[in-house]
């Protein structure tokens, strides 16, 4: 799926030039994006983006200023939370202190008229389902953090929404818990097979997790695509610097002809890059740009290594070694002092590089990605 | 008998310097009784520093009898409340004659109030200020109103108050025709009296649109023409009088009940040289005068009206001729334990329905 | 040795508050109880025994006086409760920053003069020649001049009056206190307003209605201005019978022995309400 794919079968969530004005700023600015049967979508952007006002539009709490909101087909404008065949899991989690998990969880099912018996098996379900028999006469605050995750997804996946929401709800996590509950979620959705829309500005969480992303800034979607696709292929600078690291060289174009663009850093030093890996084909020669480049696309060759001869060899001296486990990098200084950071593996001659040792950085052509720079 | 107000403490400090006898007379009496150019004028004149507790009569003793006689150096109690709780509670004692500069006082006042204020063979008491109490009526709304029992009338149904107190249930025996005051030494003959007061009270129990508690609620009350008969004090109905000349204070044709509050040393008082400095001071003529002109009433002070503003004199004058001054049913000192009957009586009145 | 030390550190932090609850409650409460089991006898003799509480029970002036305060101070405490709840909802969920801020303040405005003006101020508004009676007049609603003071409404307008704040602040407290997405939550997952207040709002809120309501209840209870002053020829009042007791009857054996039954109701009451709301004092006391 994306935006451009036709698709006849009706989509879970459908979202037509949706706008939401407060009486300062636009906080959604025109989206569009449909979310098929059975996937999970997320939608990733900075704090301040409009990514919670777009979810609590579809959650109902707030009325879009124009556009339509469909689900299952059937627009949800003037139609109240309440009445929604959606459900959210908040970003506290929002479980009612004052009621014990099987009160919690029976919550919607109470208010739907359900006869008590059958709430009691319809819960008891829900919850081994999620992992945690038989805590339903337990208080909220006797559970951990990631139980409490799952008692909040359980209390709304027993009312069987068409959609569910989620609004950042790992923030609060520690890191270690963080990393299993992706896991956990993504194999739940997998598990309910439910439309998961999901709201977070960590796009490691967006990248493991989702079927599609939406990237978000002011306002606006930058781009909806597959992990793969918004990570190797950003469509627009915001993408490519906001999904994973990137080194960002400020460039200016010398030459566009014969597929290959040929740039200059600000030190003088050219670059060379596939014209066509680049999402625009609008180069003039003198115009201002940005090449985005992956520290793990960059290669390191020791001194005294084999040296052949390539585009976008630049030697250059180790500044720092930051070790962080299989996540290790190396910031390089070129001759002109420009950083470039690199991917450091932890194996073979690499994984001895100290600071001041000489290094060159490589990388192909095909690997980085060039933006223009608005003008003004 | 002022304004019981809930008590307000007024205290003024003199910055003059002090002689070495100089004290601290602790006054407990009652509103308009010190005004401050009085106390400024003593102080001047005798270096003694006076502090002022405006109260009533039930708040003076119970004040007292709650530090057995302490915290105050002179009380103004009413002349009928001395011997009962001296009797009971022992926290005043006895004046000594000799330091009172008696020919300052009306010599009939001072001996009736001595006589009234014995107790064991002691004079407890001396008199100052007098007045009534009777009826306060709108003369043009009300003119019918001429005695207590005349409250009850039909004509001025729902326009009436009074006080749920002891001088309503005198008040009406006499103008039922009773003499509550003979049988104070009787206590089958007046429990008799009050039964027939709490009768009456009771049948015109729907006549009255509130009990009054406080001398501004009442005055309020006929001011706005709420009430236009109501049994009051006489400078109550005189200050209305200022400013509604319909409004004034009628001498009740059983008789007003008349009241005489006096000097009364605490047991336990301190300063027994600033108190009887104080007695001999506000009975000088000139003085009293002007105790009169913010207090409303007058004083057992010889020449005392003198110096009285011409139109007190004049609402006085006009509420009481000579017939209605002797008429006055003076109040006798209350046998100790009457206070509980009257109270069971007014309990029982509240509570009919 | 250590221990010793702290033994003492302990005691001499804890001698202060022992002393005040010593005399300042204890003390008073031990001598207004011998009082009120001292029986007058004659002028300056007392002898020990319970006939002033048996006086109480066996007139029954006094305990239906007894009654009607706690009843009447039951139903004010309910009138607050349901008058002070959407107020103090609105300012604590409703309303944001500035606006919040004043209506807070509005609230509190009243209680900047004291207790009698303030019940005069209603006495100006409710009386026969008062601002209501003659806009109804005005109004051509009525004909004649209409009296609204002197009666059992008047007490009860009074009392609301005089406690809403108190029912108010702990209420706002515990309500910002609730979450918002706890509110939101309960509509996501299909709850009507009624069912959110029932099942979300109320139950968090509920130590600051039971601690509000306690608060109101003792106020109404004690109140000895308001009954006097716009109560009627019937409306009487327990602490106004136990001043009279004291004050003009001289009888501070029986008015002792008042103000003891009066603690005892107001702790029943207290107890009573706490049982039904299933809740603990330290638990209501200590969340609000």
């Amino acid at each position: 799926m994306t935006e451009t794919t036709p698709d006849l079968a009706p989509s879970d969530l459908e979202c037509r030039d949706l706008v939401k004005e407060f009486s300062e700023f636009r906080a959604v600015d025109g989206v569009s994006f449909d979310v098929p049967q059975g996937s999970f979508f997320s939608i990733l952007g900075p704090s301040g983006c409009g990514k919670t006002t777009l979810l609590r539009m579809i959650a109902g709490f707030q009325s879009p200023t124009s556009g339509d909101l469909l689900i299952k087909g059937r627009s949800m404008i003037g139609v109240p939370p309440n009445k929604r065949p959606v459900s959210m899991v908040f970003q506290h989690l929002a479980l009612f202190p004052t009621m014990n998990i099987g009160e919690n969880v029976g919550f919607g099912l109470r208010q739907r008229g359900v006869a008590r018996a059958e709430i009691k098996r319809r819960v008891g379900e829900v919850l081994e389902r999620v992992g945690l028999p038989g805590v339903s006469e337990r208080r909220v605050d006797q559970l951990s953090g990631g139980q409490k995750q799952r008692v909040a997804i359980a209390r709304c996946m027993v009312l069987e929404p068409d959609v569910l929401l989620l609004d950042e709800p790992l923030g609060a996590l520690d890191l270690k818990l963080r990393e299993h509950m992706k896991v956990e979620l993504k194999a739940l959705q997998a598990a309910f097979n439910t439309t998961f829309v999901y709201i977070t500005h960590d796009q490691s969480e967006a990248l493991v997790m989702s079927d599609n992303i939406a990237v978000m800034n002011k306002g606006r979607f930058e781009q909806i695509g597959t992990p793969q696709e918004v990570y190797h292929a950003p469509r627009t600078a915001f993408v490519a610097g906001f999904v994973g690291d990137a080194n960002r060289i400020p460039v200016q174009v010398v030459d566009a002809t014969g597929g290959t663009l040929t740039l200059k850093t600000g030190g003088g030093a050219p670059l060379k890059l596939d014209a066509a890996a680049q999402g625009s084909a609008d180069w003039r020669p003198g115009q201002r740009a940005e090449v985005f480049l992956r520290p793990e696309a960059v290669d390191l060759l020791p001194a005294g290594s084999e040296q052949a001869e390539a585009a976008n060899m630049v030697p250059g001296v180790v500044d720092a070694v930051l070790f962080n486990g299989a996540n290790s990098t190396v910031t390089v200084r070129a001759s002109d002092g420009s950083l470039m950071t690199a991917a450091l593996p932890q194996t073979g001659v690499l994984a001895a590089l100290r600071k001041g040792d000489a290094v060159t950085t490589r990388w192909h052509p095909s690997q980085a990605r060039c933006y223009p720079v608005a003008e003004g | 008998m002022k304004y019981p107000l809930l008590a307000s403490l007024v205290a003024t400090t003199a910055l003059t310097a002090q002689m070495a006898s100089a004290d601290t007379l602790r006054l407990l009496t009652w509103g308009g009784y010190a005004p401050e150019e009085v106390i400024a004028k003593f102080e001047e004149e005798t270096g003694h520093t006076v502090e002022v507790t405006t109260s009533n009569n039930e708040e003076m003793i119970a004040k007292l009898r709650a530090t057995n006689g302490g915290g105050f150096d002179l009380a103004q109690p009413s002349q009928d409340r001395i011997t009962s709780a001296q009797e009971e509670f022992g926290i005043y004692k006895p004046i000594d004659m000799s330091r009172v500069e008696s020919d300052l006082f009306i010599p009939s006042m001072l001996s009736a109030t001595a006589k009234n204020t014995t107790f064991d063979g002691e004079v407890y008491g001396l008199p100052h200020v007098w007045g009534t109490s009777g009826l306060v009526v709108n003369t043009a709304e009300a003119p019918e109103v001429t005695d207590y029992t005349d409250l009850c009338s039909d004509a001025v149904a729902g326009k009436v108050s009074y006080r749920l107190k002891r001088p309503t249930l005198i008040g009406f025996a006499y103008s039922m025709g009773l003499d509550p005051f003979a049988a104070y030494g009787d206590t089958e003959a007046y429990q008799g009296i009050l039964d027939q007061v709490e009768e009456a009270l009771t049948a015109c129990k729907p006549n009255v649109k509130t009990y009054w508690d406080g001398g501004d609620e009442i005055k309020n009350l006929l001011r706005s023409g709420e009430v236009t008969a109501a049994m009051a004090w006489d400078t109550g109905g005189w200050q209305l009088n200022a400013d509604n000349a319909d409004i004034t204070f009628v001498a009740p044709e059983a008789g007003a009940l008349g009241w005489i509050d006096t000097f009364a040393l605490p047991a336990r008082g301190r300063a027994d040289d600033a108190a009887y400095a104080w007695i001999n001071f506000v009975m000088r003529p000139e003085i009293a005068a002007m105790i009169t002109n913010t207090a409303g009433n007058f004083t057992a002070a010889v020449d005392g009206d003198g110096g009285v503003d011409a139109e007190l004199k004049a609402r006085y004058q006009a509420s009481f001729d000579q017939a209605a001054i002797d008429n006055i049913k003076w109040y006798p000192p209350v046998p100790a334990g009457l206070e509980a009957l009257e109270g069971e009586t007014l309990d029982r009145i509240n509570a009919a329905n | 040795m250590a221990s010793d030390t702290s033994k003492l550190g302990f005691y001499l932090l804890l001698a202060p508050i022992l002393l005040w609850l010593a005399l300042l409650i204890l003390l008073p409460h031990v001598g207004l109880f011998l009082v009120s089991i001292s029986e007058k006898i004659g002028p300056r003799e007392y002898e020990t025994g319970f006939g002033n509480y048996s006086a109480f029970f066996t007139e029954p002036l006094y305990w239906r006086t007894f009654a009607r305060t706690a009843i009447m101070s039951i139903l004010a405490t309910a009138l607050t409760l349901l008058l002070g709840f959407p107020i103090a909802y609105y300012i604590a969920k409703i309303t944001r920053g500035r606006t919040k801020t004043t209506l807070f303040l509005m609230c509190m405005i009243p209680f900047w003069v004291s207790e009698l003006v303030r019940t005069f101020g209603w006495m100006i508004l409710l009386r026969e020649t008062g601002v209501f009676s003659q806009f109804l007049q005005w109004a051509g609603l009525v004909s004649g001049p209409v009296e609204m003071l002197y009666n059992d409404a008047a007490i009860m307008v009074g009392l609301v009056y005089t406690s809403i704040l108190f029912m108010v602040v702990p209420l706002v407290t515990t309500l910002d206190s609730l979450d918002d997405s706890l509110i939101e939550a309960g509509y996501d997952l299909g709850g009507t307003t009624t069912a959110v207040m029932r099942e979300i709002v109320i139950p968090h809120a509920m130590p600051g209605i039971v601690s509000g309501c306690i608060v109101v209840f003792m106020l109404s209870l004690g109140n000895y201005l308001t009954p006097i002053l716009l109560g009627g020829k019937d409306s009487l009042w327990f602490t106004g019978m136990i001043y009279t007791q004291f004050i003009t009857r001289f009888n501070w054996e029986l008015g002792s022995a008042f103000g003891f039954l009066l603690l005892a109701l107001s702790s029943l009451v207290v107890f009573l309400g706490l049982k039904l709301s299933g809740r603990s004092l330290s638990e209501t006391m200590g969340r609000s």
